[in-house]
């Protein structure tokens, strides 16, 4: 299943799954992920998955490229993961002081604020991987009609709980950080809390996640509990 | 009695380390750890501390520290200019790589690091902190680690353990420069015409002074990619050499954000790592590719250098 196998630098493996990004790309990324992760291979430090490639950082010290790459090709990888995927619901608030690029997103998308949220919240969003800070989600598919680039500049800081748009993602900002995606509103809730150990992720990958929307009024409330 | 730090000042970026947290990476948290992993088994052994115990990593300039308790001794490792005020006022020169003993109201001034980035402290018994996800290091863009995930500020107190008696003990060291930093090639490599994949094994870079524990920014040759500029995101490692769409490589050290969408031009070895990291802003870097056997092979050596290194602690 995975399409091609090859060192990335001395101390990681780079797992290619192919260059579509769909929900059962990625499924076969984060089946191989669990089942490595509970095998405990010999020397593996660290996994990354992501949208259709996984990888795999060792300890030189305990392995190499060839011998894990043979332990890879041994594995036995059960169809049957655990499915422990949860539904999650994320309330957010789309006024003006939170919906920072709500105006470019109405020109470039020729729709009203109002239209550009309804859409946003009629769908149910598939968590694809969790990273770049921690806790972050990558959520998709958005519908077409709301599709759109990244900022041609990026902001020096996204504010700490921005959802954000990009292509056919959104994704919600786990702490304050530089990045280009174009912000719709906030949460007032963690996704990401350091101090918990069993469940520091909000949303993990295989998840499915929606959006409610809130006034400021509740946002306030649930920020400041 | 408790035995403590009162931190005068907290230096630039001091925060407490060991050799890194496994296996949040897919939550989007870094390794993160010591970034020169030789100075720091040094400062772990000369104080006969255990190997995985955590240290206090600084960079450039270092913390100022009060200690309160009974006589200890302690070590600073890398190329550091620090002083010693005694209780008494008299100052002393402090001399890396050689224990030295503290009374209670000395004062350890970390002044500045001498031509490169990072420098350890340890003290004889260790300092009192507790595993965070089983491990020592700090995180401070996730707020993970010890000391709330923060690094030192100002005013607060670092809590000791009990010291037990040891001999005072030194080694003669001092770091190496290196001529090459050697990469392998990245999976993105073919991305890149020719001429750039020449220029970036020929030409001098420089480190800019965007430069931190995160990842180091370079510029000299800007490097022209003939395919596309940006990729699906996916998984980082550290020594990761990533080619944005201006061109200029950013290497990604140990506190990388743990995806991102930027080509992969190569990777920088295991063994050259520690070098690497110490390289300061305006210093100049060449690079020579390298096959992953080699680079394996370098890596044991890089092993034995560092066991001879420490069989010379006196």
């Amino acid at each position: 299943m995975i399409k091609n196998i090859v060192n990335l630098g001395d101390a990681a493996i780079y797992c290619d799954f192919g260059n579509e990004v769909d929900k059962e790309t990625n499924l076969k990324v984060i089946k191989y992920f669990k089942n490595i992760k509970d095998k405990n291979l010999k020397g593996v430090t660290n996994l990354s998955p992501s949208y259709n490639k996984l990888i795999i950082t060792f300890d030189l010290n305990e392995t190499s490229f060839d011998k894990l790459s043979l332990d890879l090709s041994n594995l036995d990888i059960e169809n049957e993961i655990e499915n422990k995927c949860q539904k999650i619901n994320i309330p957010v608030c789309f006024d003006d002081e939170y919906s920072l690029d709500i105006s470019r997103l109405e020109k470039k998308l020729s729709k009203s604020k109002n239209e550009i949220i309804r859409t946003f919240l009629s769908k149910t969003y598939f968590c694809y991987m969790t990273g770049f800070i921690a806790g972050m989600p990558f959520l998709g598919d958005l519908n077409k009609s709301i599709m759109l680039d990244r900022l041609e500049t990026p902001r020096v800081k996204v504010p700490k709980g921005s959802v954000g748009l990009t292509e056919q993602f959104c994704n919600i900002y786990t702490f304050e950080s530089p990045g280009g995606w174009n912000i719709i509103g906030n949460t007032p809730i963690k996704i990401f809390n350091s101090l918990s150990l069993s469940k520091p992720n909000l949303i993990n990958p295989g998840d499915e996640v929606s959006f409610y929307e809130i006034n400021k009024k509740e946002y306030l409330k649930v920020y400041n509990e | 009695m408790n035995e403590y730090f009162k931190v005068i000042r907290g230096g630039i970026n001091s925060t407490f380390q060991d050799e890194g947290r496994k296996n949040f990476s897919h939550i989007g948290l870094p390794s993160s750890g010591v970034m020169d992993k030789r100075n720091f088994i040094i400062a772990n052994t000369i104080i006969n501390n255990q190997k995985e115990d955590p240290v206090l990593e600084f960079a450039y300039q270092g913390p100022s520290l009060k200690y309160f308790g009974n006589k200890r001794f302690i070590i600073i490792t890398g190329d550091v200019n620090f002083k010693i005020t005694k209780n008494n006022k008299k100052e002393i020169l402090g001399k890396c790589y050689k224990t030295i003993e503290i009374d209670n109201g000395d004062i350890i001034d970390i002044i500045s690091t001498n031509k490169s980035v990072y420098g350890y402290f340890t003290v004889n018994g260790g300092f009192k902190i507790n595993r965070v996800w089983g491990s020592y290091s700090t995180t401070v863009r996730a707020e993970v680690g010890p000391n709330k995930g923060n690094k030192l500020l100002n005013g607060q107190n670092i809590n000791l353990n009990k010291s037990s008696v040891i001999q005072s003990r030194s080694l003669n060291f001092v770091n190496s420069k290196i001529e090459f930093i050697r990469v392998i090639k990245g999976t993105n490599f073919q991305f890149f015409s020719d001429q750039s994949k020449r220029d970036f094994f020929s030409k001098v870079f420089v480190v800019t002074k965007l430069t931190d524990r995160m990842g180091m920014r370079l510029e000299g040759v800007k490097l022209k990619n003939l395919k596309k500029t940006n990729i699906k995101s996916e998984g980082l490692v550290k020594g990761t050499i990533q080619v944005p769409a201006d061109g200029n490589p950013i290497i990604l050290l140990s506190d990388h954000g743990t995806i991102g969408g930027y080509p992969k031009f190569g990777v920088v070895i295991s063994a050259d790592y520690d070098k690497l990291i110490q390289l300061p802003p305006g210093s100049k870097i060449k690079f020579k590719e390298i096959l992953l056997k080699d680079a394996e092979n370098l890596y044991k050596i890089y092993n034995m250098e560092t066991n001879n290194i420490l069989n010379k602690i006196k």
